[in-house]
């Protein structure tokens, strides 16, 4: 990927922190689910 | 408990003749560390003025001690009162902890005459080594007053220790804020060397990084420290302690495995934020996998099969690997991957008298602990104190 000028970069790597956010907002409550799944 | 107060104490042991040589040997390197300065004893030099003695004794020591405000915050703010037993040991081993950061930051800077000049004569108020400094300081304090009640519990000091037992919440919620600030700001330090730390390792967010690992650090400590003493201090606990012992391995092993995740998953955020993904093709970028992989991702796993299966020697088998992974990852930013542009010849080494400066003061901690965990009632509660929790 290159870069020509500061909004290339900005909109390609905040393009793909969202997306990295986003899985992380769907993963966290299915591992809290999965570590707690067995409590009493 | 056992009572074993009528036997007689074996003091020549193995392991106290280790000790006894460690701590001789490093009697001698500090006569030699102040008595012919640090260049005598170190390979520090202008590249690397900062080595082992900041990233062990300074960078782990803070972090692994964060167990104290940890357990501290979940029993008497979160009232999870089922890992009552646990706050005591945590509460010493950060004490402990930060005390031998203190006595550690003396062999690295120097003149110990000198040390209440930051706080009370000279201060840089724009320094986060300030901050760190006075956060350190106040949060020692709090720590000491913290540890208290056990030593005046042992002397008998009863008016004194309900003083001190009335001001628990207070000090609980002063230590957590204290802790927020100094643990990130220790982070936040690297941050002014963005050309020497490599990409990998050097983040916008290197602060948020160094608090959220110092809260599982601390988890995964109070579970290593509790599994050694369970294994060589268990005469000295009485049935409260011995009962909670488990809940307290299975709950901690459950949220170190969440917030480890949790910090898995702003570590890949760094990463996007910074694009440094092809940093990941390469040497480095294979260690830096090492670190993420290896010491932060398949202990996360194995504390959170470990915590539904319910199987304890895997969460502390979890939380002596995280211990390790702790030490790498402040090995890796202040050691390892700093300066890593630096020709082979200038990269920094420990010498033998560091190694064993940093050896001695790990035995005096261990010596200390030992000392106060057979003479006052930390694994154990005090007969006359047993209805007040």
């Amino acid at each position: 990927m290159e870069f020509f000028t500061l909004h290339d970069f900005m909109t390609y790597s905040k393009g793909i922190t969202y997306l990295v956010m986003g899985a992380i907002l769907v993963f966290m409550p299915v591992y809290w689910l999965y570590l707690t799944d067995r409590d009493d | 408990m056992e009572n074993n107060s009528n036997q007689p104490y074996n003091w020549f042991t193995p392991f106290n003749i280790l000790t006894a040589v460690v701590l001789g040997v490093g009697l001698v390197l500090t006569i030699a560390r102040f008595g012919w300065g640090i260049g005598a004893v170190t390979n520090l030099d202008n590249n690397n003025p900062w080595g082992l003695w900041i990233g062990f004794d300074l960078l782990c020591g803070v972090a692994l001690a964060a167990g104290g405000f940890t357990t501290s915050a979940a029993c008497y703010i979160f009232g999870l009162k089922r890992f009552h037993s646990a706050v005591r040991p945590a509460i010493l081993t950060a004490f402990l902890g930060y005390a031998l950061v203190v006595f550690a930051l003396h062999y690295d800077v120097g003149r110990p005459w000198k040390l209440p000049y930051p706080i009370f004569v000279s201060q840089g108020t724009s320094s986060l080594l300030f901050e760190v400094g006075l956060c350190v300081f106040l949060y020692l304090t709090v720590l000491f007053i913290e540890w208290t009640p056990a030593a005046f519990e042992w002397l008998g000091f009863k008016n004194l220790r309900r003083i001190v037992v009335k001001l628990t919440l207070l000090l609980t919620i002063f230590g957590v804020i204290l802790s927020t600030l100094h643990q990130s700001s220790l982070g936040a330090l690297f941050m002014i060397a963005p050309s020497k730390l490599h990409p990998l390792w050097y983040s916008g967010y290197l602060h948020v990084y160094f608090f959220i690992s110092a809260i599982f650090a601390g988890l995964s400590m109070v579970v290593f420290e509790g599994s050694l003493a369970h294994k060589w201090l268990h005469h000295k606990m009485d049935d409260t302690h011995l009962s909670e012992a488990d809940g307290v391995v299975l709950g901690f092993g459950k949220a170190a495995s969440f917030i480890m995740m949790g910090y898995l998953g702003i570590k890949v955020i760094g990463l996007a934020v910074d694009n440094n993904w092809h940093y990941l093709g390469t040497g480095w970028g294979a260690w830096y996998l090492v670190e993420i992989i290896g010491f932060v991702l398949l202990p996360a796993i194995l504390y959170s099969v470990g915590a539904r299966e319910k199987k304890l020697k895997l969460i502390r088998i979890a939380a002596a690997w995280t211990v390790l992974g702790i030490v790498l990852n402040r090995f890796n930013i202040s050691m390892i991957a700093f300066n890593y542009h630096l020709p082979a010849a200038d990269r920094y080494f420990p010498s033998i008298p560091e190694i064993g400066v940093t050896i001695f003061i790990v035995f005096v901690g261990i010596t200390v602990y030992r000392f106060i965990t057979a003479k006052m009632p930390i694994l154990y509660e005090h007969p006359e104190y047993k209805e007040e929790h």
